[in-house]
């Protein structure tokens, strides 16, 4: 039989894993070991539903649900002075528990302290925009929607931000693989020349160690060219290259005994 | 007393030169190569470098223009994202013939180290070359032999472009 491999996660993995190595953890503290934390999070418990509350590397995260995402920042700008919101994105857990993880990092220059708002969010679900509150988000909701397909409602300009308006797919997820799908390999191609130039033009050479021995079109002698597609092997057969035996070490083959006591 | 003018034919120095027309354009065509001005990533820093005084692109009589139209030669500097890939191709197209195309550093020659989704994986996918210049990124001594290896290029073609061989070409 074929060997499976599942499709839910594409993404290279490390070669070798220590089967006995510990992923080191984060130490976590209770939101009460910090009073503008703990203070913080009792405003912000008054109108929406905290999941679960923790300080890890003195910021405090903060779970919510996701339709509770406007109102949740909406207090924490004007009830806790979070003036700025630094970064916004998604972590895609689709392989792991089958949805998104949605953060608002919160900057508050007042108090010196640095919170992150943390939601999940179904496959097909739509988020709130939080462009209304925040200037910042615009772009980030934008790259949120063109790498994981994570829409936000009434964004005043939803649009891809970094890939081409006409391309499919969204790549930050593990189930897009790195070099790209069909569509992509053939993008540049199907839209200058369209399909019909594919034979013509030949896949991408996506092997970084490819050698053509015999391909001398790309690298002619100025006064020396030759058209494209001509015979230039000289009646020459085409062979295989050749390594000489004397470079190429046996390590397996082990010929000396060093240990002579045997 | 001054000459006013002088009798050539009396003294041997005929102000004439024999030549083939075919000698006579290259002749314009290589020493006034004007690259356009295209920047893609970091190679474009050392492209700006060779045209600056240290290394001086204008002694060859290549002097950067702004603009397709004006340019002959399109050094292509840098890596061309899939999405660039379509304005690329524009600017080539809107270039007056004759023009000829340099592909600067390993991202443009063949995506490099840019194995991804969004990188064209060879400029030559959608543009033809006429030379490669290897490096990451290359020198600007590398920009200015490929730009002489160019100049003996133009000057042993026929000045009628038709009748040179395009290697490459096999878009057009």
């Amino acid at each position: 039989m074929r060997k499976y491999t599942p499709k839910d996660n594409v993404q290279a993995k490390s070669y070798y894993t220590d089967r006995y190595y510990v992923a080191p953890r984060v130490p976590t503290q209770d939101v009460q070991a910090d009073e503008i934390f703990a203070q913080q999070l009792e405003t912000l418990k008054v109108k929406v539903e905290v999941k679960s509350a923790y300080i890890q590397l003195g910021q405090m995260i903060v779970e919510i649900n996701s339709k509770d995402n406007y109102t949740a920042l909406e207090i924490l700008k004007n009830e806790c002075d979070y003036a700025m919101c630094t970064e916004l994105s998604a972590v895609d857990y689709l392989a792991k528990d089958g949805n998104f993880e949605v953060f608002y990092q919160m900057l508050n220059l007042k108090e010196r302290k640095r919170m992150r708002l943390v939601c999940r969010v179904q496959p097909k679900e739509a988020l709130e925009s939080t462009v209304p509150l925040f200037k910042s988000a615009n772009f980030a909701e934008r790259e949120m929607f063109d790498m994981f397909g994570i829409v936000s409602n009434n964004h005043p300009f939803m649009k891809r931000i970094l890939m081409p308006d006409d391309w499919e797919g969204h790549p930050l997820l593990k189930t897009y693989p790195l070099i790209g799908d069909e569509f992509a390999s053939w993008y540049e191609v199907d839209k200058i020349f369209g399909k019909d130039a594919r034979e013509a033009i030949g896949p991408e050479n996506r092997d970084q160690a490819k050698i053509e021995r015999y391909d001398t079109k790309r690298f002619s002698r100025v006064g020396h060219e030759v058209p494209f597609g001509a015979d230039i092997s000289e009646g020459e057969p085409e062979t295989p290259i050749e390594y000489s035996e004397t470079l190429l070490v046996n390590y397996n083959k082990g010929t000396k005994q060093l240990d002579r006591r045997k | 007393m001054a000459q006013h003018q002088v009798n050539y034919a009396s003294t041997g120095g005929l102000p004439i030169a024999l030549s083939t027309a075919d000698h006579l354009i290259n002749w314009g065509r290589s020493n006034s190569l004007w690259p356009l001005t295209y920047g893609l990533a970091c190679c474009a820093i050392e492209m700006m470098a060779s045209g600056d005084s240290r290394y001086d692109f204008d002694r060859f009589g290549t002097i950067f223009r702004a603009s397709p139209r004006q340019a002959d030669v399109m050094i292509l500097a840098g890596t061309l994202s899939k999405k660039h890939a379509e304005f690329a191709r524009r600017l080539y197209d809107q270039m007056t013939e004759p023009k000829w195309v340099i592909s600067m550093g390993s991202c443009a020659n063949t995506g490099g180290m840019f194995n991804t989704y969004a990188t064209v994986q060879g400029v030559d996918r959608i543009i033809p070359v006429d030379i490669y210049l290897p490096g990451c990124a290359p020198r600007p001594e590398t920009l200015q032999y490929a730009m002489m290896m160019l100049q003996t290029k133009i000057r042993r073609e026929s000045a009628n472009m038709n009748k040179n061989t395009k290697q490459n070409l096999r878009l057009i």
